[in-house]
């Protein structure tokens, strides 16, 4: 089984819960026979990985990386490969419009300060050197052509679809499997040229992100790809529902794969001295309307008046960030709320190290793998009932979001009741345990069996 | 042993309880609020079993009553916390109850009143629950009991020797495979350290043939008719002489609706029992009183119904379980100190086993079983609402000691009852949520699916 991958590449810590299960997905699918081309959006270079190759696809520069990374077993060895295909994209998983605009503004005057850095080699580069600073160099060079197509994400969503389009041509697979609305349109061109099934991976849907506040263009894009796929994949049952009620797929079309949990091999990593009496309640995530921050601040309010020593931190970065700082100062509580701004890498594991409890007010969650993290690093989280991660959580504590006097009220209790705690982190580490992605790759392959045949 | 006039008695035992159920009692009502049980939600669950089970059942085995001429017998114990919702919500269970209880077939057991494992933890307050329940029985049903049944058939020596001091004159347990070995669950037993007392072990191929699998079609025994449970009797080995069937009075149209025919097997069964004049009805103490013991058992640890493991895990085997516990009997001679009658009866309401059987957390085949009939959604909110219940107990309870303490020279009676952990007088002052008004009658928002009350035995074996 050969499968087509259109989805997004991420050292897990740093983006959310997107890439850290397209990365996971694609070890399972390695590790249970499936071979897997995986074709990312790239807007940075990535001077990490070692890159072997690099093809030319017409004038687009597509960087592929032969991937061994050991996992396979010794009777898998030949039999599933996992090759990285990277496109050089402006496109991120959680861009809207006019961050899209800002960041390509931004990453264009690096290119530009580079090309005035390096040798000016001619536009159209050839591949027979690829070197590092001829690597990086290539990948930046079609955002100064990107303009082109005009700043728009829109646009680059289509440019994006037209690169996997070539990519597909010239690549063998059975499947195409497309993660979220950007590889859409992609996957559709790349399914329709080929005549390969197509599998479209709900992760989050216009709605979960953004509420009743739809942006239409982006829902008419979801709903094509969910409309040409032959089946959808949904990371939740609760997912399901709303892919089921927003856009009409049909039952017999749609599969729950929920996410799992890739384990960390270094987790003694990050001894923190906790200051004494004074426990940490944590939000970690975007702070978007999608996540509930003002659920968490309106639980903190009411906590600190009956236990006036927790801190509350919000971790993380989005729209409503200013909203979120001038509001904790409203309701007096900056002496009890600390905002970090975005973390990423080894800073998530020391902030999930300080903290006492996890929680995940999202309003609307179709999976996410935070909470699953959280307690892989032993920390007791409470999660929301509208999330998919309730869905498989039982050493969990689940309250509704708008719920804020329920969410206050097992703060305390966990905060408070040392049994709860330790019931809590017990029992969540031997569920995140059991949840491997080998397991939910299994079901993925066995999906792609159905389609193909 | 095998003359031919040798006949086997067969014991049918029935456990009626309901526990009185908490609200979602949060740590912001503490001090606050001191409404914690779930007034509206427990009525509901009353009326409805007794509908469907209570009343039907009790109605079905008056007439078998009068069918047999007396010749069906069988035992019930009742929950003080039943009876008191019976009281209050369902009288015409009760009076069924009663009217059966008048027939003189059918023995009313002793337990605690409380369903409580006051065993475990205090040996006054278990001895007072007992007593309570004794005089609650006698001015209920008539009768003092003399056979003894333990929450959840929960029995050890030291279970054993403490009901023969209160005068019991049998004990029932569950005839587990680890207590009886290779001794047949079908004799009469004493136990290591009892003089008097005898043990009846419960039979349990044969009850969960009736209380777990009756309406099971995977099963090869499906459908179950009173005929072919009488053929599994005729064919127990024929020095058998006692065999004990107990289990829930709700299985018959709850656990097993009325749809599934449970009703028409239990009137036909004692007719197709007795057809063969080896068998005959008796009570608990009937059988007690008559048979000699074969051999007195060693019970170290406690033994009970639950589970495949027959122990206390349901109850007691997380951190959250044993730290509830622990903090409710820590909580015990505060309440004494305090008092206060109409305390101490909500803390022994508290002292329930079903509130420790909501925290289960135990993900087996057994956790569905737990899971269903729980009126929360997670073991943790169980614990969560029980602890903030403690609190504001603990807290009214030390206000009222702080009282007494103030009260610089409290009146005589005051310090006798605050000095000496008495037993409840005969009559405990039942109505604790009475201080407070009624809660509003609309129904907890988001509850979950209710319980009728704990469903404890998962079957083994054939």
């Amino acid at each position: 089984m050969r499968v087509l991958m259109l989805g997004w590449e991420f050292p897990p810590h740093i983006s959310g819960g997107l890439g850290t299960a397209c990365l996971g997905l694609t070890r399972g699918l390695a590790k249970v026979g499936v071979d897997v081309t995986f074709v990312v959006p790239k807007a940075f270079g990535d001077e990490d990985r070692g890159a072997t190759r690099i093809l030319g696809c017409n004038e687009v520069p597509v960087e592929v990386d032969d991937e061994d990374d050991g996992t396979r077993g010794p009777a898998a060895a030949g039999a599933a490969r996992r090759r990285v295909v990277a496109v050089d994209s402006a496109l991120l998983p959680y861009l809207s419009a006019e961050q899209y605009a800002a960041r390509l503004a931004a990453l264009e005057r690096e290119a530009a300060d580079e090309e005035r850095a390096t040798a000016p080699p001619p536009a159209p580069a050839p591949v027979e050197n690829p070197d590092k600073a001829r690597r990086v160099s290539v990948a930046k060079r079609p955002l100064s052509f990107a303009g082109f197509y005009g700043p728009d994400l829109m646009a680059e969503v289509e440019r994006y679809a037209k690169v996997v389009e070539q990519v597909a041509r010239t690549e063998a697979f059975d499947v195409v499997h497309a993660h979220d609305w950007m590889t859409y349109p992609a996957a559709i061109r790349a399914a329709r040229a080929s005549g390969k099934p197509l599998v479209v991976h709900v992760h989050a849907c216009e709605y979960d992100r953004s509420g009743e506040h739809v942006n239409p263009a982006i829902v008419a894009i979801e709903r094509a790809g969910l409309e040409a796929a032959d089946r959808v994949v949904a990371v939740s049952h609760f997912t399901a529902g709303i892919v089921a009620r927003r856009y009409g797929v049909p039952a017999a079309k749609l599969r729950v794969v929920h996410n799992a949990v890739t384990r960390r091999e270094q987790r003694e990593g990050w001894h923190v001295e906790k200051p004494a009496g004074a426990p940490v309640v944590l939000f970690l995530g975007r702070v978007t309307f999608q996540k509930g921050p003002v659920y968490f601040l309106e639980a903190a309010a009411r906590v600190v008046r009956v236990m006036p020593h927790v801190r509350f931190v919000m971790s993380g970065s989005g729209d409503m960030l200013p909203a979120m700082v001038e509001r904790a100062a409203a309701m007096g509580l900056a002496r009890h709320v600390r905002f970090t701004g975005f973390l990423a890498g080894a800073d998530v594991e020391r902030m999930f190290a300080l903290a006492d409890l996890y929680v995940m007010p999202s309003v609307s969650e179709p999976f996410g793998i935070s909470p699953l993290e959280a307690m892989a690093q032993d920390v007791p989280v409470i999660v929301s009932r509208q999330s998919g991660v309730a869905e498989v959580l039982t050493s969990a504590l689940k309250v509704d979001f708008w719920d804020v006097a329920d969410l206050a009220n097992k703060i305390v209790a966990v905060l408070r009741r040392p049994a709860l705690r330790e019931a809590l982190t017990t029992g969540g580490r031997v569920e995140v345990e059991g949840m491997r992605w080998e397991a939910r790759a299994a079901q993925l392959a066995a999906l792609y069996d159905e389609v193909a045949a | 042993m095998s003359a031919p006039a040798f006949r086997t008695a067969v014991v049918p035992y029935f456990q009626v309880h309901q526990p009185f159920r908490l609200r979602r009692y949060t740590y912001f009502d503490i001090g606050v609020d001191g409404r914690w049980f779930d007034d509206a939600e427990n009525e509901r669950i009353v009326r409805r079993v007794a509908e469907r089970c209570y009343v039907p059942t009790n109605a079905l085995l008056r007439r078998l009553v009068d069918e047999t001429e007396g010749r069906f017998r069988c035992a019930f114990s009742v929950s003080g916390t039943a009876i008191e919702q019976m009281e209050r919500w369902a009288p015409d269970a009760l009076e069924g109850f009663v009217a059966l209880a008048r027939t003189g077939c059918v023995e009313v057991l002793g337990e605690t009143s409380h369903h409580s494992l006051a065993f475990l933890a205090d040996d006054a307050e278990f001895r007072a629950q007992v007593a309570d329940q004794a005089a609650r029985v006698e001015r209920v049903f008539g009768r003092r009991p003399t056979a003894f049944r333990n929450t959840e058939l929960v029995i050890d020596e030291h279970v054993a020797r403490t009901v023969e001091d209160l005068g019991f004159v049998a004990l029932l347990g569950e005839g587990s495979d680890g207590l009886l070995g290779w001794r047949s669950p079908a004799r009469v037993y004493g136990v290591e350290g009892c003089e008097r007392l005898r043990l009846l072990l419960r039979h349990y191929r044969l009850s969960d043939d009736i209380a777990f699998r009756f309406s099971n079609r995977a099963w090869d025994q499906w459908p179950l008719t009173a005929e072919k449970f009488a053929r599994s009797l005729a064919a127990l080995p024929a020095d058998d002489v006692v065999v004990n069937l107990f289990m829930d009075y709700e299985t018959f149209g709850e656990h097993q609706w009325k749809e599934t025919g449970i009703f028409d097997f239990l009137h036909a069964m004692p007719g197709a029992v007795l057809a063969d004049p080896r068998f005959a009805f008796r009570t608990p103490t009937e059988v007690a009183t008559a048979a000699a013991p074969s051999a007195r058992l060693p019970i170290p640890h406690p033994i009970s119904w639950a589970d495949a493991e027959r122990d206390l895990g349901a109850w007691l085997g997380n951190a959250m379980q044993r730290a509830a516990n622990l903090a409710l009997y820590a909580l015990l001679p505060v309440v004494r100190q305090s008092g206060r009658a109409d305390l101490h009866a909500a803390w022994r309401r508290l002292s329930t086993s079903d509130h420790l059987y909501y925290m289960f957390t135990k993900r087996t085949s057994d956790g569905d079983v737990h899971e269903h009939f729980s009126p929360y959604a997670t073991p943790h909110d169980a614990f969560i609402a029980f602890m903030n219940v403690l609190d504001d107990l603990e807290q009214r309870a030390a206000a009222a000691v702080a009282d007494a303490t103030v009260a610089a020279a409290p009146p005589a009676s005051r310090v006798v009852a605050t000095a000496t952990p008495a037993p409840a007088p005969a009559r405990a002052p039942d109505h604790l949520a009475r201080p407070m008004p009624p809660p509003p009658v609309a129904p907890t928002p988001g509850a979950a699916t209710p319980s009728t009350r704990s469903r404890r035995r998962v079957p083994r074996g054939g």
